[in-house]
């Protein structure tokens, strides 16, 4: 457990770092200033940059000129903090951590458009659980992108001899290049049958929601695996690229239709983009976003919390205002 | 993919255009529809709400107010300003602009997942498709594989894609190192790169760097060493076309490291509504070179301002499907076939071959897509390219005799054709039906001149509206009105 926290916070550190770099000028924008209507403006146009959409935007401007009207906001302040309230609100206690089968192997299944960093992701969630003392096997699923299984393979490699002696090793199982991909996570989930190994992930190939043929492949790996362990997969995890804006949505509900996503990773969040995106996809679908990635490290991998999500997204730079 | 925009403009034309004269409020009006539009098609809120404010001012200072159609002429405003908006700002010639003497250096750039590695290899394809060589540069020593990926996909170009010239790769994978460790190692690679370059000759010269953050200061800095040490002519940033709002302070920091000459837009394929298209060269001065649509090699295609505010505007991007027909039908074909049509005698050979000539120019959805009016009648519908695999499987199954004449097919032909191809025998009368009618269409389309031939597409768009709502080819009865102008210039052509 030692190795988990150490872990955590070194994660932590960085995100705060990030956040410090970025947050506060609208706080101090906003603190002192009574709420009007050129106020609301700019907490309208800060949502809008932060990807959080048109209509998301709306209903949250909206909710804060009702409770204006109604006199129970008068600064600025008192909107910020009314608003993350509401967005705060958005992310109960649904449930952010990785649900894992009663008995191993548990199946997790990792999706996602071309460029949304699959591969280094399916990468950070085997060092996380390799951390926590399981054994890990990678599925390269990918075989349609060049490089894309050699890419997982030097994960796989790096992370075992990463761990040393005594820790888990990380297995991989790869199939030809252009062969079949639903084969792949047979032979992946069969694997981790036989070897005994605590969690399977499949990585697959990047694809685009608007590729039907693509989307039916991707549902077809997912019966196969079902086929080999029932139950599974226990998880399918969308990549949803921090940077992207309204399309996420489009994402999020064609990967949901296709192979049922039950949490989103929301990846690249180290830029200078919000990921606000996530908050229009909470508003229209029920998923969860289970993990942020924060990062090209293995460590880089990070739970998310709704806390200092919000925290960020009302963070202003220089960048914004030279635009 | 910029369905909703044409949705909202379409929506304030029509509200305008039932006006006889217009107000100020009225324009405000559809400009904050158009900005709404913008907006959720991700397009940067800075950029928006400029561009709103100056169609507005425009459109008010022109006097649309007093125009007999003022909706058309807001659109057209609109359609000016979108143009304006995405052209290049010094005129910029689109594709690479060769240097003499070779080679020419081109740099690509970009945040990770951008799909520099794919778009190095599709530039390549696109090149050698013109007759230039060129030499692909494994400057990514970052990423895990990414030098397997490029070799991988040079070779596939160098072996599959169409054109005559070479295609070299060039890397040194023992540089390759882990994250953040093969720092400033690229430099060097680039340099005995070029070396190289010129050892063999080639036109071109492309460098595939490493997918890096705009705020990561240390590769950043890294960039830039590459960038003074090989001097490029030219810069491109490759930019996913799903970016949200902070496209723009990516692009910003790029251009402002290494004078980014060009940007390259990629995922153009999927059903993003592509606002940061909008934001990203009004917001750093960099013209969109090229637009990638698609996981092919040839899946590139340069960009033209006109083409895709045209499309915005759901004027169609005909100009496109004209350009991609004739990469695919030589014009002595098409002559031929001209004459074949105009005297009657297309054959389900002929149909055939215009079948696979538009599949070849990619799914059917994005090549009606650009044709007018009917993007956003496709919005929703599922376009099924297998149905069209049905249909090559039915004209197989007919023999060559039958091809030629088909009023040889007999209700007994008919059914052998349905069992040979697996389907109904309802699916080859349809076929048959269909094809009859395309056939006399093409035969008075080839007698009509250009104003008939405008007329006579208005009506097939009709019916391609229809055909990608699902409902078949033929239009439902009395759903279509025929405006007597067109029946007179039908009969007119018939006379002829």
């Amino acid at each position: 457990m030692a190795l988990i926290k150490g872990v955590l916070s070194k994660v932590r550190s960085g995100l705060r770092r990030t956040r410090q770099a970025l947050a506060a000028p609208l706080r101090s924008v906003l603190s002192g200033r009574t709420l009007d209507e050129a106020l609301i403006r700019e907490i309208e146009a800060a949502l809008i940059q932060a990807d959080v959409g048109v209509a998301a935007t709306r209903r949250l401007v909206g909710s804060i000129r009702e409770a204006r009207s109604s006199g129970a906001l008068t600064r600025g302040e008192d909107a910020l903090e009314h608003l993350k309230a509401e967005l705060k609100a958005m992310w109960p206690s649904a449930d952010r951590a990785l649900r894992l089968a009663d008995t191993p192997p548990t199946v997790i299944l990792v999706a996602g458009i071309n460029g949304s960093g699959k591969t280094t992701t399916t990468a950070k969630l085997a060092a996380m659980l390799q951390a926590q003392g399981k054994s890990v096997l990678l599925g390269a699923c990918d075989t349609f992108r060049a490089g894309a299984v050699k890419q997982l393979e030097v994960w796989a490699h790096r992370l075992t001899e990463r761990a040393g002696a005594g820790a888990p090793a990380v297995h991989l199982v790869r199939g030809a290049e252009g062969g079949d991909p639903a084969a792949v996570a047979f032979d992946a989930c069969d694997a981790a049958v036989s070897r005994g190994v605590d969690v399977v992930i499949l990585d697959t190939a990047g694809r685009l929601h608007t590729q039907d043929p693509l989307m039916r492949q991707l549902a077809k790996i997912r019966d196969v695996a079902a086929k080999r362990i029932p139950g599974a997969p226990h998880e399918v995890l969308l990549v949803l690229d921090a940077t992207s804006g309204q399309n996420a949505l489009r994402q999020a509900a064609v990967f949901t239709d296709a192979i049922d996503v039950t949490g989103i990773i929301l990846a690249k969040l180290d830029g200078t983009a919000r990921g606000g995106s996530v908050v229009a996809i909470r508003q229209a679908t029920d998923i969860p976003v289970k993990f942020i990635g924060v990062g090209e490290t293995p460590e880089d991998l990070a739970p998310f919390d709704p806390d200092a999500f919000v925290e960020a997204l009302f963070a202003t730079d220089d960048a914004d205002r030279a635009a | 993919m910029f369905d909703r925009i044409q949705d909202a403009i379409g929506g304030a034309y029509r509200a305008l255009s039932g006006k006889g004269t217009i107000s100020e409020a009225n324009i405000r009006q559809a400009a904050d529809d158009v900005r709404t539009a913008l907006l959720e098609a991700d397009a940067n809120y800075q950029v928006v709400e400029a561009f709103c404010e100056e169609i507005v001012a425009e459109a008010l200072g022109r006097e649309v107010t007093r125009s007999l159609k003022p909706g058309q002429e807001f659109v057209g405003v609109v359609h000016r300003k979108l143009v304006e908006l995405l052209s290049p700002p010094d005129g910029a010639e689109p594709g690479v602009v060769q240097v003499a003497p070779p080679p020419t250096v081109v740099m690509m750039c970009g945040l990770q997942g951008s799909g520099k590695t794919t778009t190095c290899a599709k530039l390549a394809a696109y090149l050698k498709k013109r007759g230039r060589s060129c030499l692909l540069v494994a400057a990514d020593l970052q990423r895990p594989a990414a030098v397997d990926q490029l070799r991988t996909v040079a070779e596939q170009v160098e072996r599959d894609a169409p054109g005559g010239a070479r295609v070299l790769f060039y890397a040194e994978p023992d540089q390759v190192g882990a994250y953040g460790e093969a720092v400033g190692v690229a430099v060097g690679v680039c340099q005995r790169a070029l070396k190289e370059a010129l050892r063999e000759r080639v036109d071109t010269v492309i460098l595939d760097t490493a997918g890096r953050l705009h705020v990561n200061d240390e590769l950043m800095g890294e960039l830039e060493r590459v960038h003074r040490a090989v001097r490029p002519h030219q810069t491109f940033l490759v930019v996913d076309a799903m970016t949200g709002q902070d496209a723009v302070h990516s692009a910003k920091a790029f251009h402002e490291r290494l004078h980014v000459d060009g940007v390259v837009l990629t995922k153009f394929d999927s059903d993003t509504r592509g606002g940061a298209a909008l934001s990203i060269n009004r917001v750093t001065g960099a013209p969109i070179r090229f637009i990638g649509v698609g996981e092919k090699l040839d899946a590139l295609e340069e960009f033209h301002a006109e083409r895709i505010a045209g499309r915005i505007l759901g004027m169609g991007d005909v100009v496109t499907l004209v350009e991609k027909a004739q990469e695919e039908v030589s014009e002595e074909e098409a002559a031929a076939l001209q004459e074949k049509l105009a005297r009657g005698e297309m054959t389900f050979d002929d149909f055939l071959k215009q079948l696979r000539a538009i599949r070849r120019m990619g799914p059917l959805k994005q090549v009606l897509g650009m044709l007018p009016g009917v993007g956003s009648a496709l919005k929703d519908a599922q376009v099924d390219d297998k149905q069209l695999n049905r249909i090559e499987g039915i004209i197989n199954s007919m023999t060559s005799a039958e091809r030629r004449d088909p009023s040889l097919l007999t209700a007994s032909r008919r059914r052998r054709i349905a069992r040979g191809s697996a389907s109904s025998q309802q699916e080859v009368n349809r076929l048959v039906k269909q094809f009859e009618a395309v056939s006399k269409m093409a035969k008075q389309m080839a007698g009509l001149g250009a104003i008939g031939k405008i007329k006579a597409v208005r009506q097939m768009q009709g019916q391609a509206q229809q055909l990608a709502a699902g409902g078949g080819f033929r239009p439902k009865a009395g759903t279509r009105t025929v405006s007597p102008k067109a029946g007179y210039k039908k009969r007119k052509a018939k006379r002829r």
